[in-house]
């Protein structure tokens, strides 16, 4: 038997069925997984049924009705070809994650946001139509107005009230496929929410990188990012152009992504930022995935690997709250290079997706032997302020702060019962947190 | 141009047929399953924004008598044929056939006999005008190799028999081009721990039709196998015979 990671490192023995037929393969299967992007043990199988479904090969293109834009493809459709694809035909994802190597199904499953969440929601709001087999083994079709429940369990689901086989999104049109937009420096966290507040009113993505490293009244500084697709006269001609392309060919040893090199880079990006904001034309690709252009980077953090916190702050916390998140983050010294500030819009309609009208932050924590002890801290600060975390990117959160959280999870159970009463479909996480049988 | 992929529903082929549609190519696509055939030719249609797929046709590598109708069906959709590949083939670990006498039978008739039919019949539709036929060997066929004894076998008659073909109708217009890939990670080679150099199906289909267009006799899919093998195929025998690769 092999071992399957999760993006950060995390592992469980698995049996993995890879083929272009992902309806057979779903079969008695107890969990699809997509390409591996999500951190923790999201898309790892249980332990008493380790065969889990590998959908990248299932990868075809069913419709595309070019009057509305819907696009019916097999799960394992991946968003980086999407872009390739439909970019030059002048039309894009309405939502992307910040990597391209996630599949539509993938997508699905975590509901995913990107830095249009203010603006235009998750890409569950997108989503026409599914094609799920669910824990008994029918393969249902569902939408939101077809078996709505199951549809509205599934989207944000994390792939536990079935195996998703086809979805169908609708893609937006955009004028050119360049990006225009704009970086510039924040002094403090203050600043930064202020400054979030407005760009969400004038831009269409808008995201900010946090130096968490920095403190006193330099904590929370950082760079705010936004930008729209450019209008026909604005961009240049032709297509652009696929970024140069790093990879870490190695597991580095630990220290390369420790406090001292962490103060180095961050003070680096900060500085490389202007003051003062210009706009320019953008590829999308980095615009939209940054850190897509190093390949393997998860390697950096060494063999222990990492681990992303990602919780959102709702509104009702006020500001205090972020910038005490903040104080905490900063004191334990686990945080390391990349942390990331947006301001959510408003709730999905998903029975468990994640984003809520507010903050959200994310950083990525090289593992350490404190690192449950900072998870647990962390956890109890957000579920005070009624905020909760992205199951996507989870590995160490403990049920009982889940369950204070997620006040909706009685709601999402009784839909997955219905659609899975042997309770088939299961993942790692799901046993972790949702008290599912190991 | 015109061309017919035989296996494309699946990993290389589907790569293959990808690849030869974006850039301008009409197919006709042969497999075994008819829906399977029909999700493919929507796929790369829906794909290139056109019409790409001609049409398609049941086409059975363990059946010998499909081959001469599927080759028919496809020279009457497209009219003239430019181009044939051949990515279709079985694998099986070197354990399973042996355990298995009558897998391994089917494996080496596919892999070996049928390809050859198939090709013999291929060939009379791209000669008379001149046509390229790509057929996907493997570097199993390059010296024999305790891992894949059997199934390097039958790649290593389907290499002779390619050359052959070459040397004795490259002067009559048909170019036979024969693509040796490493492991390539597909549904074929699941549960298999990937090696070194261990490739993609679409890196291999690009590989594969740039010696389409060059007429490239021989290519391996990546190039690194061509030195790998180089070096497997000086080794000396004693030597064979302790390593395990």
């Amino acid at each position: 038997m092999t071992r399957l990671s999760g993006w950060g490192g995390m592992s469980a023995p698995a049996v993995e069925r890879l083929s272009e037929d992902l309806e057979q393969i779903t079969i008695g299967a107890a969990l699809t997984r997509g390409l591996g992007r999500s951190y923790g043990d999201s898309s790892l199988p249980p332990p008493d049924n380790p065969t889990v479904a590998a959908s990248p090969l299932a990868d075809r293109l069913l419709a595309f009705d070019e009057h509305t834009g819907d696009l019916r493809a097999e799960a394992g459709y991946s968003m980086r070809d999407l872009m390739h694809r439909f970019l030059p035909r002048g039309w894009a994802t309405p939502v992307t994650p910040g990597t391209q190597f996630v599949t539509l199904g993938g997508m699905v499953a975590a509901d995913v946001h990107g830095k249009n969440h203010h603006k235009d929601g998750t890409i569950g709001r997108h989503i026409q139509n599914l094609r799920v087999r669910v824990g008994t083994g029918a393969v249902v079709t569902c939408s939101p107005s077809v078996e709505p429940e199951l549809f509205w369990a599934t989207v944000g689901g994390m792939g536990l009230t079935g195996h998703i086989l086809e979805v169908t999104v609708r893609l937006v049109r955009v004028p050119s496929p360049w990006i225009i937009g704009f970086s510039r420096r924040i002094g403090d966290i203050d600043e930064f929410m202020v400054a979030l507040k407005q760009a969400a009113s004038e831009w269409p993505y808008t995201v900010g990188w946090l130096d968490c490293l920095s403190r006193g009244p330099h904590m929370g500084r950082g760079v705010l990012i936004a930008g729209r697709w450019a209008t026909r006269d604005e961009a240049p001609a032709g297509f652009p152009k696929p970024p140069i392309k790093l990879a870490v060919p190695f597991v580095c040893p630990s220290w390369v992504m420790g406090h001292f090199v962490g103060r180095i880079v961050n003070e680096v990006i900060y500085r490389v930022h202007r003051k003062t904001a210009k706009l320019k034309i953008m590829n999308p690709e980095p615009f939209f995935y940054p850190l897509d252009a190093i390949a393997n980077w998860n390697r950096l953090y060494g063999r222990r690997g990492f681990t992303q916190y990602q919780c959102v702050l709702p509104d009702s916390a006020g500001p205090d709250a972020v910038r005490n998140l903040m104080a905490r983050l900063t004191k334990s010294g686990g945080a390391s290079f990349l942390c990331v500030i947006k301001d959510c819009g408003d709730e999905g309609h998903g029975l468990l997706s994640w984003p809520r009208r507010g903050v959200s932050i994310a950083l990525d924590m090289p593992v350490r032997d404190n690192t449950q002890q900072l998870v647990d801290d962390l956890n109890e600060f957000v579920v005070a302020h009624g905020g909760r975390v992205y199951l996507a990117k989870d590995a160490y959160t403990r049920p009982e702060h889940f369950r204070a959280m997620e006040p909706r999870l009685a709601a999402f159970e009784a839909v997955r019962r219905r659609w899975d009463p042997n309770g088939t479909i299961r993942s790692a996480q799901s046993i972790r947190l949702f008290g599912d049988r190991p | 141009m015109n061309a017919v992929v035989f296996g494309a529903t699946k990993g290389i082929g589907r790569a293959v047929a990808r690849e030869l549609a974006e850039r301008g190519d009409r197919l006709f696509l042969l497999g075994r399953h008819h829906d399977d055939l029909q999700r493919s030719a929507t796929d790369l249609d829906v794909r290139c924004g056109r019409s790409a797929v001609a049409g398609s046709a049941a086409c059975d590598l363990s059946d010998p008598a499909t081959f001469a109708p599927a080759l028919s069906a496809a020279k009457t959709a497209l009219g003239e044929i430019d181009i044939i590949v051949v990515t279709a083939g079985e694998f099986g670990t070197q354990a399973a056939l042996e355990a298995d006498l009558p897998r391994a039978h089917a494996l080496l008739a596919a892999n070996f006999t049928n390809t050859v039919v198939f090709c013999e019949e291929a060939r009379r539709y791209l000669l008379p005008r001149g046509g390229t036929l790509c057929v996907f060997s493997s570097v199993a066929g390059e010296r024999g190799r305790k891992p894949v004894i059997l199934y390097g076998a039958a790649k290593a008659g389907l290499t002779r028999y390619l050359e052959g073909l070459d040397h004795k109708f490259r002067s009559a217009g048909l170019k036979v081009v024969c693509v040796k890939p490493g492991f390539v990670k597909t549904s074929m080679t699941a549960g298999l721990k990937p090696p070194p150099f261990a490739s993609t199906p679409e890196q291999v289909a690009r590989i594969a039709v740039k010696a389409i267009n060059r007429g490239t006799p021989v290519v391996y899919a990546p190039g690194i196998w061509r030195l790998v093998m180089l070096v497997i195929r000086l080794l000396p025998r004693g030597v064979m015979r302790k390593i395990v690769f």
